[in-house]
């Protein structure tokens, strides 16, 4: 068919290029998702009622009725009065303005505190490359490798003419990404040898193993682990050998972390048609190559979502480590609010915390999603 | 294809002697025994359930025999791991599911094991892999995801895989059994190339046409056990026993 012919059949019959008027558009939408009922209608209208309500609400607590600052008395402390004061209520966002520096890196000497914000950029940092596909070599593993010292010679000092500041003085955000950002780092390799292991079939010690540690760990809270790092676990050592605290509850978050992630990795495994295993054993490929080249690969991404979710779930759950004394994010954000000359003004610190987090694991969740798409793309099943 | 030449001309390729297995309690290969000289072409056929699979997965060691001997290629197949490498690396193996790497690119498929086990130097083992891609007909999918392709040019592929290897003896388990039947034709028309390369070929199937064609021998399998062994002409001609008039009958009438 000659292209001009072709060009004449569209011309001719351009109606059926689209579908007809009122099938698609924002109306054609909203009727068929919002009002295609008597009843959907009413919810609608009732949900619509109350969001706009909350909101605007929301917005007069949070924007019209906030007061952004607030006078320092004599003894050059801030007075919350007028905000106590204030009517119609609303946030006292000069908390913040006061608090900031305290809840994002604790008791961090102050002038030093550009130290831990560094290291807060450059865990980002490690984070975008890391999430870059172009990134996915060996190399990876160097910059990981030099990233994290620099963190390390960042908070410790004592070094390059940088002070020394103690553990214990740590805090906030930096201490939130350190758990997180290790913890995931060597629970997730750990957790795919738990989940290998656990599917040995000629290693049946190992099984035992893998299958009673992930067990364990499972079967106990959180909580009660981190308990156990921080009190237990000194009496088992020889005296004089006591790693600190953030190391123990590390180790702790790894050991629990993993046991989770290696549930999941196993779904991935065995969701693995037999087939892949048997064309790779057929070529003669060994046992470590065929996990690596052909299982890990393919099991990894059907398992993504869970994966994903898992992390979320851990990043939150450092903040646990309140209980034992570790000045984490969230830590460092209930001291601020319960300070006397701040007291009542929970909710914009709290507020703040939670938009720190949700960034956080909001761009896990958008970046696992892409990565999804990605893959899927990649094999166009 | 003149690599499978190189299979010393005297010594059997395959000899399976008295070979017994079970699953739990059920008796799944009875006394097999069955020689396959350097160059032949076998076609095992039989029904379903009759151990066929079984067999030619215990030549690779996909499964392990528990009585009997097997030996391929002069190498005795036991639990030492060395024997098993040097088995895998001679023996090349297409499956009815075809199973390729659905996360690897067409080339990428048959370079892997070229590059990992053989330790070939990628350019070169992508050179070949194009080499036997353009006899399987396919040189230009190379750059495709397998769910790109249809069933006939996946297995196809697969084959491109296994030769990839330099295998001196090919295995095929019912490699047309998942087609669709307009592409049982191009894979077959591949399968009759290499045989007809002097390939040693031992071939699950019940393309009776293709037996006929390439096969110097047929075998028939029923319940675990090899009840008749013959030319094809014998064989389809001249049935001995009443199990594989029975056989013969039903897939004559399927076809
Ligand atoms: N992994 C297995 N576990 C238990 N029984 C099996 C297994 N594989 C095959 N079998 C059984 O062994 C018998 C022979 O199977 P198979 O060799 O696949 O037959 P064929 O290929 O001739 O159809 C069948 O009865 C089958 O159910
Ligand atoms: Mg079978």
């Amino acid at each position: 068919m000659s292209q001009s012919a072709a060009a004449a059949i569209v011309a001719a019959a351009p109606s059926r290029d689209r579908p007809p008027a009122g099938v698609v558009g924002p109306v054609a939408w909203l009727r068929a998702n919002l009002f295609n009922s008597w009843w959907s209608t009413a919810v609608t209208l009732l949900l619509g009622y109350l969001i706009i309500r909350w909101g605007l609400s929301f917005i007069a607590w949070a924007v019209l009725n906030a007061t952004w600052s607030v006078p320092v008395n004599e003894l050059g402390q801030p007075d919350a009065t007028i905000c106590r004061t204030a009517s119609p209520a609303g946030a006292c966002w000069a908390v913040l303005g006061d608090k900031w520096r305290f809840i994002l890196f604790g008791s961090f000497p102050y002038e030093q505190q550009w130290r831990p914000a560094l290291c807060v950029l450059l865990f980002i940092g490690l984070y975008v490359v890391s999430g870059m596909r172009r990134f996915w070599r060996r190399e990876l593993l160097l910059i990981w490798v030099a990233a994290l010292t620099a963190i390390g010679v960042l908070m410790w000092g004592g070094v390059l003419g940088l002070d020394y500041v103690p553990q214990d003085q740590w805090g906030g955000l930096p201490i939130t990404l350190i758990l997180a950002t290790f913890g995931l780092a060597f629970a997730f390799p750990l957790s795919v040898l738990v989940a290998l292991g656990r599917r040995s079939t000629n290693l049946p010690a190992v099984k035992v193993i893998c299958v009673l540690y992930v067990e364990l760990i499972r079967g106990v809270p959180l909580i009660s682990l981190l308990f156990m790092a921080s009190v237990m676990f000194p009496l088992f050592m020889p005296v004089g050998m006591n790693p600190d605290k953030l190391l123990r509850a590390q180790i702790a978050f790894i050991l629990f972390a993993a046991a989770y992630l290696a549930e999941v990795v196993r779904g991935g495994l065995q969701a693995l048609p037999k087939g892949q295993y048997e064309a790779a054993d057929a070529l003669g490929l060994s046992y470590w190559q065929k996990t690596g080249l052909i299982i890990l690969p393919q099991a990894l991404r059907l398992v993504i979502p869970p994966l994903v979710n898992t992390f979320i779930g851990f990043f939150k759950d450092t903040s646990l480590v309140l209980i034992i004394g570790i000045f984490d994010l969230l830590t460092t954000g209930r001291i601020a609010s319960s300070e006397p000359a701040w007291q009542g003004f929970a909710n914009e610190i709290y507020l703040m915390l939670g938009v720190i987090y949700f960034v956080f694991c909001f761009a896990m969740s958008k970046y696992s999603r892409g990565l999804e798409r990605e893959f899927s793309r990649a094999r166009n099943r | 294809m003149s690599q499978a030449a190189t299979l010393s001309q005297d010594a059997p390729a395959i000899v399976l002697d008295r070979v017994n297995k079970w699953y739990g309690s059920m008796h799944v290969l009875r006394d097999v025994s069955l020689t396959v000289e350097a160059r032949e072409r076998v076609v095992v056929c039989g029904p379903s359930g009759s151990g066929k699979s079984t067999m030619i997965r215990c030549i690779n060691r996909l499964e392990t025999h528990q009585e009997g001997r097997i030996v391929v290629d002069g190498t005795e197949l036991t639990d030492d791991l060395r024997a098993l490498d040097t088995i895998r690396r001679e023996v090349g193996m297409v499956f009815q599911s075809f199973n390729l790497f659905p996360h690897l690119t067409v080339l990428e498929n048959c370079t892997l094991a070229p590059i990992w086990v053989r330790k070939t130097p990628k350019a070169e083992a992508e050179d070949q892999a194009m080499d036997y891609l353009r006899r399987v007909k396919i040189p230009e999918q190379a750059k495709k995801y397998p769910g790109q392709l249809s069933g006939g040019q996946q297995q196809r592929v697969a084959i491109a895989r296994a030769l990839c290897m330099k295998p001196k003896i090919m295995l095929f388990d019912e490699p047309t059994s998942a087609l669709d039947p307009e592409m049982i034709k191009e894979v077959l028309d591949t399968m009759i190339e290499l045989a007809e390369s002097g390939m040693t070929m031992v071939c699950v199937t019940h393309e009776m046409g293709f037996a006929r064609r390439v096969a110097d021998r047929v075998v028939f399998m029923d319940r675990g056990e090899i009840v008749e062994s013959n030319s094809p002409h014998e064989m389809f001609e001249n049935p001995q026993t009443d199990r594989l008039k029975l056989f013969l009958s039903q897939i004559l009438r399927g076809h």
